[in-house]
């Protein structure tokens, strides 16, 4: 049997001037699989982690989404589906200083047209699955940063998003309180049966995935083993 | 002062974007910095146009001289040109040594003509030949100087003139000599100096704001230099080096941007009037206050700035947040304000004095500065209280909450601008009626009259005019003075005779009935003019110059006299050229009311063309309802034109702020972006941010104005009144500096929306 | 470690006799315990015997140092099967990962290829200790721990190799 794969970057290629961040890397991402993007620094994680999102336009290659090459959308409904379809979580600075970290949390579902009472509800039960629950009136400046990752952990699924996109998202923890986000990360994932895209180099932390992919000078030299053919 | 000279190379460092930062602050505070030297200007130059205006006064008051060698007749010779006044003057030398204009080196012969440079390029342009038949075909042989002119863009000239004769014009022996020139009355003193302060203290709030850019790079800076060890006061001697560098690259590029400005003044023309360059003379004590003046503001405004923050070794930490703002202090300047002013609002004579008039500026800066002092504390009130609604005002509301001193500090500068615009406009429209006359004229029954004196071909002046092309009709009375028979209508007029067709005639009687050969007395209002009682039907005048005896006709009618479009309405004799030969009488007057299109101006100006070659004493004009006194005008104008500068100013000031913020917020913004955020989302978040503090500010703005306006106006015992439309249009133009910013801030906006920005920091 | 295999690898650039083997192999990967000449022939004749290698030439003389070895096609197989072959992830195998990169350059393989092995095989193991760790109680979470951090610095080490591989590359060949 084949699983047709939920996301697929073929061939991509991408420089920022003289730099070659990404050469011919391609990578496939099953529903529900977490997946670990490793290698060195600037070997072009990141990049491949944007490619992938739609959030930059590779030089050359397709990234397919369900089927759909998202390069070919609109700019419109590349944001649509990166609010809908897609979560993330980064390093760090990713909430809104200014808003509350519930009103962080219901952020996406309101740009989804959501009513406010109601993204704020579904906001509340994210932040108290993540167990954050009391800092949801501060604002993140006044959280510690475990507490804001995991409000930015909340805040990427409380959407139910199909892909979860995360860049060294426990980077800024110490080890107790990186490995508790990624427990809670892949196993909300898990349940929800979202994918999972991991940019990690931490070996400990990529040890949450199903598998790994390895990035080295802008390729993909990942053991595709993954049971795309199986 | 080594901790200075450290802030001062601070200034400088952080790469390309601290090269920035202060570029920017030399630029606002010399922007600001131009601008008070430019004000510091403006008494040197208008002195200096007063002083050449009345070096060339030529009305010779008292005795007339006898002619001599050294002496010169000159007649007004003023024309209009597209709405410019034209200063035209005949000249005849009487001798060798007859008087030369000021700037003239050489007085022009029959035939010639000595031009302003302004007046010389419009008879060189294409244009120049709407204007050139009214010189007659002179021959330019000169131009005038400019120690002749009170700007570079008067148009004037010096005509030669062989015919002209001693009356109608002044026999003069020197140029100049005259009064002085009138003096601004108390009620224009007291606008002048508010325009002054009205326009001035949004420009301080202006270099506040500029000695501010760059804020919190430089907060974070100092925290740095907290981590490896300066102390509280070593960071504030820091910050105080960094400020001056700043004021004083600013007092630099100020210096220059004035010396580049002045040079530009000559270049434009504003409502008539224009400047030398060598008028724009700022005066040395007031030079040197600036030069001082400004580091130190600029240390003092940078050193109660970091009051509010806590510099400390890990970070900056802002106490403004957690602190309420207290209300009672910002009440202070404006009470202060109002008392200083109380006491004037019953005598505004007073305010001519010198020490009221300190006191009156001193009232309205205070109230004004009341604006200033109240609106963060009403920002951060109302908007506490916000912040339900869509996620784009969310954001906005949430960005204020957190930090709303920025904004409303530079929305202050918009505040004070229209709060003193308001107040000023409202004592100018009050005053207004005291300056302003209704002129009585109808402009929706004729487009412009032109009125001919005392030629000899009346009736064919008139078909002249009515041919000029371009006129599509319009109608023509001639007239004379008359007397009774055996007295001479020049030297005794006992009242006036119009001669014209029935439709002509009609603009000046309700004929009734009427037909070619009928005569009318049309009878006025008694007290307008002279009376025409004695002139019954049957009665021998004498008509105009020749007096020509005629016989007021037995079956002559006596109508009401109607208000001709100019507005006139008086008792005369009206007869239809059947009645009475036009020819017979000798020169007659011309008066014409003529139709055209509005909105072609080439017909007015040909109309004047036909009208001088007809005869030196012509009018033309066109006919408007209202007519303003010209120095008021001139007030008015001035005052726009600084409110638009100063919202410009300002506008670019929260330009700066805008896009510092945005440039600060880059990696949320694309962030926020990445996330899947609409752009117009964000774009709509940064036009509330930007807006809701200015209507916030506008709101008070128009409260303060209101109050100004108010004193004002009881200050020289005007009922109070308010105009809506002044208000509307102040707030306005307000509105539109803040679209304009909002404008200008979108693009960097689009910019920083790129995920790119991720990777920052 | 096996010494055999590392022979191997070093026959691969060219006959050598056996001293200068045991020379080449001190040098390179034991300085602080030279090979006891007793183990360089031991090993040398296994190899001989399995057919990995034949001898070269033998030179006049007496004793084994006079003969010289070279690799047979059999040996480079089992060298390249040796390298690709990941190593147990186990407790200070730096040494034989070390010398496996070695190897990898002194005979133009791919060194990142065995380390990417490596690591692929290392964090399997990890993904497991993690998987125990989420079902176990505290004791085995302390236990996988222990495992999971030990076996994050060998990938560590193997990271900071990848990342020096070049400069490694030109000593080596030196
Ligand atoms: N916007 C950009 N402009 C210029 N160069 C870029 C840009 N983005 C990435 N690069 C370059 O592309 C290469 C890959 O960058 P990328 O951020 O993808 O690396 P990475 O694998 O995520 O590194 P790290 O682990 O340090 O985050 C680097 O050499 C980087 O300098
Ligand atoms: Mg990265």
């Amino acid at each position: 049997m084949t699983v047709e794969p939920l996301l697929v970057a073929d061939q991509l290629t991408k420089s920022f001037g003289p730099t070659t961040a990404l050469e011919r890397a391609s990578l496939q991402i099953l529903a529900g699989e977490v997946v670990a993007v490793m290698g060195p620094s600037g070997s072009g994680k990141s990049t491949l982690l944007h490619c992938l999102a739609g959030i930059v336009a590779p030089d050359s290659g397709q990234v397919r989404y369900q089927g759909r090459d998202i390069g070919a959308m609109s700019d419109t409904a590349r944001s649509a589906l990166r609010r809908g379809e897609f979560g993330f979580v980064f390093q760090f600075g990713q909430l809104v200083p200014e808003l509350t970290c519930l009103e962080n949390v219901a952020l996406p579902l309101r740009l989804n047209r959501l009513g406010r009472r109601a993204a704020e509800r579904r906001a509340a039960e994210w932040l108290e699955r993540l167990e954050v629950a009391e800092v949801s009136g501060k604002r993140p400046g006044e959280v510690s940063g475990g507490q804001g990752q995991r409000v930015a952990v909340a805040r990427a699924l409380v959407t139910a998003p199909k892909v979860i996109f995360a860049d060294e998202p426990t980077g800024a923890l110490d080890s107790l309180n990186g490995e508790r986000v990624m427990r809670l990360l892949t196993d909300a994932a898990r349940q929800t049966h979202a994918a999972v895209v991991l940019v990690t180099h931490e070996a400990r932390v990529a040890a949450y995935s199903d598998r790994e992919v390895v990035v080295r000078d802008g390729r993909t030299t990942g053991m595709e083993r993954s049971g795309v053919a199986a | 002062m080594s901790d200075l000279l450290l802030g001062a190379r601070m200034a400088f460092s952080g790469g390309r974007d601290g090269w920035a930062r202060a570029l920017l602050t030399a630029f606002g505070v010399g922007i600001g910095v131009a601008l008070l030297l430019l004000a510091a200007a403006v008494p040197a130059m208008l002195q200096g146009r007063q002083a050449r205006g009345d070096a060339r006064f030529d009305f010779r008051l008292g005795e007339q001289l006898p002619a001599a060698a050294n002496t010169l007749l000159v007649a007004p010779f003023d024309t209009e040109f597209r709405d410019r006044p034209v200063r035209g003057r005949l000249v005849r030398p009487e001798g060798p040594q007859a008087p030369l204009p000021p700037g003239v080196s050489a007085l022009p012969r029959d035939g010639e003509v000595v031009v302003s440079p302004a007046l010389k390029e419009l008879l060189d342009s294409p244009e120049g030949s709407l204007f050139a038949p009214r010189l007659g075909g002179a021959e330019v042989v000169g131009t005038i100087g400019p120690q002749g002119l009170p700007g570079p863009h008067e148009l004037a000239f010096y005509l030669g003139s062989d015919t002209l004769g001693s009356d109608g014009s002044n026999r003069i022996d020197a140029f100049g000599g005259g009064p002085p020139s009138e003096e601004f009355g108390p009620t224009l003193i007291l606008l002048v100096v508010i325009i002054f302060v009205v326009l001035l203290l949004p420009i301080a709030v202006f270099l506040g704001a500029a000695v501010r850019f760059g804020g919190e790079p430089r907060e974070r800076r100092l925290a740095a230099l907290r981590l490896i060890g300066a102390d509280r006061r070593m960071t504030r001697r820091i910050a105080a080096g960094e400020a001056v560098v700043g004021a004083l690259l600013g007092i630099v590029v100020g210096g220059l941007l004035f010396a580049v400005g002045r040079q530009l003044v000559p270049l434009v023309t504003l409502w008539d009037i224009s400047v030398y360059a060598g008028d724009v003379r700022p005066s040395l004590p007031i030079v040197a206050l600036i030069v001082v003046a400004v580091p130190v503001v600029a240390v003092v405004v940078s050193l109660i700035a970091l009051r509010r923050v806590a510099i400390e070794p890990l970070g900056v930490t802002r106490r403004a947040s957690t602190t309420r703002r207290r209300l009672w202090w910002r009440l202070i300047p404006p009470a202060i304000g109002l008392v200083l002013l109380e006491p004037l609002v019953s005598d505004v004579r007073a305010v001519g004095e010198a020490l009221t008039r300190h006191q009156v500026a001193a009232g309205v800066v205070l109230l004004l500065i009341g604006a200033v002092t109240l609106l963060p504390w009403l920002v951060d009130l109302l908007v506490r209280r916000l912040g339900r609604g869509p996620v784009a005002w969310q954001l906005a509301i949430r960005r204020l909450q957190l930090d709303s001193a920025t904004s409303a500090r530079l929305v202050s500068g918009v505040a004070v601008a229209v709060a003193g615009t308001i107040g000023l406009q409202m004592l100018f429209t009050g005053v207004q009626r005291q300056y302003t006359t209704e002129t009585g004229e109808d402009p929706t029954r004729a487009t412009s009259y032109v009125r001919l004196f005392d030629i000899p071909e009346g009736s064919a002046a008139m078909n002249q005019l009515l041919a000029v092309p371009g006129v599509t009709g319009g109608t023509g009375t001639l007239w004379a003075r008359i007397a009774r028979d055996g007295s001479s209508p020049e030297a005794a007029p006992a009242g006036y005779l119009r001669i014209g067709d029935c439709r002509a005639l009609a603009e000046y009687a309700e004929l009734g009935r009427c037909a070619d050969g009928d005569v009318f007395r049309s009878l006025g209002p008694p007290d307008d003019g002279p009376s025409i009682d004695a002139f019954v039907p049957g009665t021998r005048i004498a008509v105009g110059e020749r007096a020509a005896s005629w016989t007021l006709p037995a079956d002559t009618r006596t109508v009401p006299a109607r208000a001709n479009p100019i507005g006139w309405k008086r008792s005369e004799i009206l007869a239809t050229p059947g009645a009475i030969e036009a020819g017979r009488i000798g020169p007659l007057s011309v008066e014409t009311y003529l139709d055209f299109d509005r909105d072609d101006p080439d017909t007015l100006e040909r109309l004047r063309n036909t009208a001088v070659q007809l005869t030196r004493t012509s009018w033309v004009g066109r006919l408007s309802a209202t007519a303003q006194a010209d120095r008021f005008v001139t007030i008015q104008r001035g005052l726009y034109v600084g409110v638009v500068v100063t919202l410009l100013l300002i506008g670019v000031s929260m330009l700066v702020g805008l896009l510092e913020q945005l440039r600060e917020r880059r990696r949320l913004l694309a962030m926020l972006v990445a996330v899947g955020t609409r752009r117009a989302t964000l774009a709509w978040s940064v036009f509330w941010q930007t807006v809701v503090p200015v209507l916030i500010g506008l709101t008070v703005a128009v409260a303060f104005g209101l109050a100004l306006g108010s004193v004002l106006l009881r200050m020289v015992n005007m009922p109070i009144s308010v105009s809506w439309p002044v208000i509307g249009m102040s707030t306005g133009l307000a509105a539109a500096a803040v679209l304009l910013v909002t404008g200008l801030g979108l693009p960097a906006l689009w910019r920083l929306m790129n995920p790119v920005g991720l990777r920052a920091e | 470690m096996s010494i055999g295999q590392t022979f191997l690898g070093l026959l691969e650039a060219g006959p050598r006799h056996g001293y200068d083997l045991k020379r080449a192999y001190d040098e390179r990967f034991s300085h602080t315990r030279p090979l006891h000449f007793g183990q360089v022939y031991a090993t040398l004749s296994r190899l001989l015997k399995n057919g990995l290698v034949e001898i070269d030439a033998v030179e006049p003389g007496e004793g084994p140092e006079r003969k010289r070895y070279a690799i047979t096609a059999a040996g480079v197989t089992d060298v390249q099967q040796w390298l690709s072959q990941p190593e147990r992830p186990d407790l200070y195998l730096q040494n034989t990962l070390y010398t496996k990169v070695v190897l990898a350059l002194l005979t133009g393989r791919a060194a990142a290829d065995l380390l990417d092995i490596q690591r692929a095989e290392h964090l399997r193991v990890m993904r497991e200790l993690t998987r125990r760790k989420a079902g176990g109680d505290l004791a085995d979470q302390l236990i996988c721990d222990h495992a999971l951090f030990h076996l994050e610095a060998d990938l560590r080490w193997l990271e900071l190799t990848a990342a020096r591989l070049d400069d490694l590359a030109g000593k080596v060949r030196a």
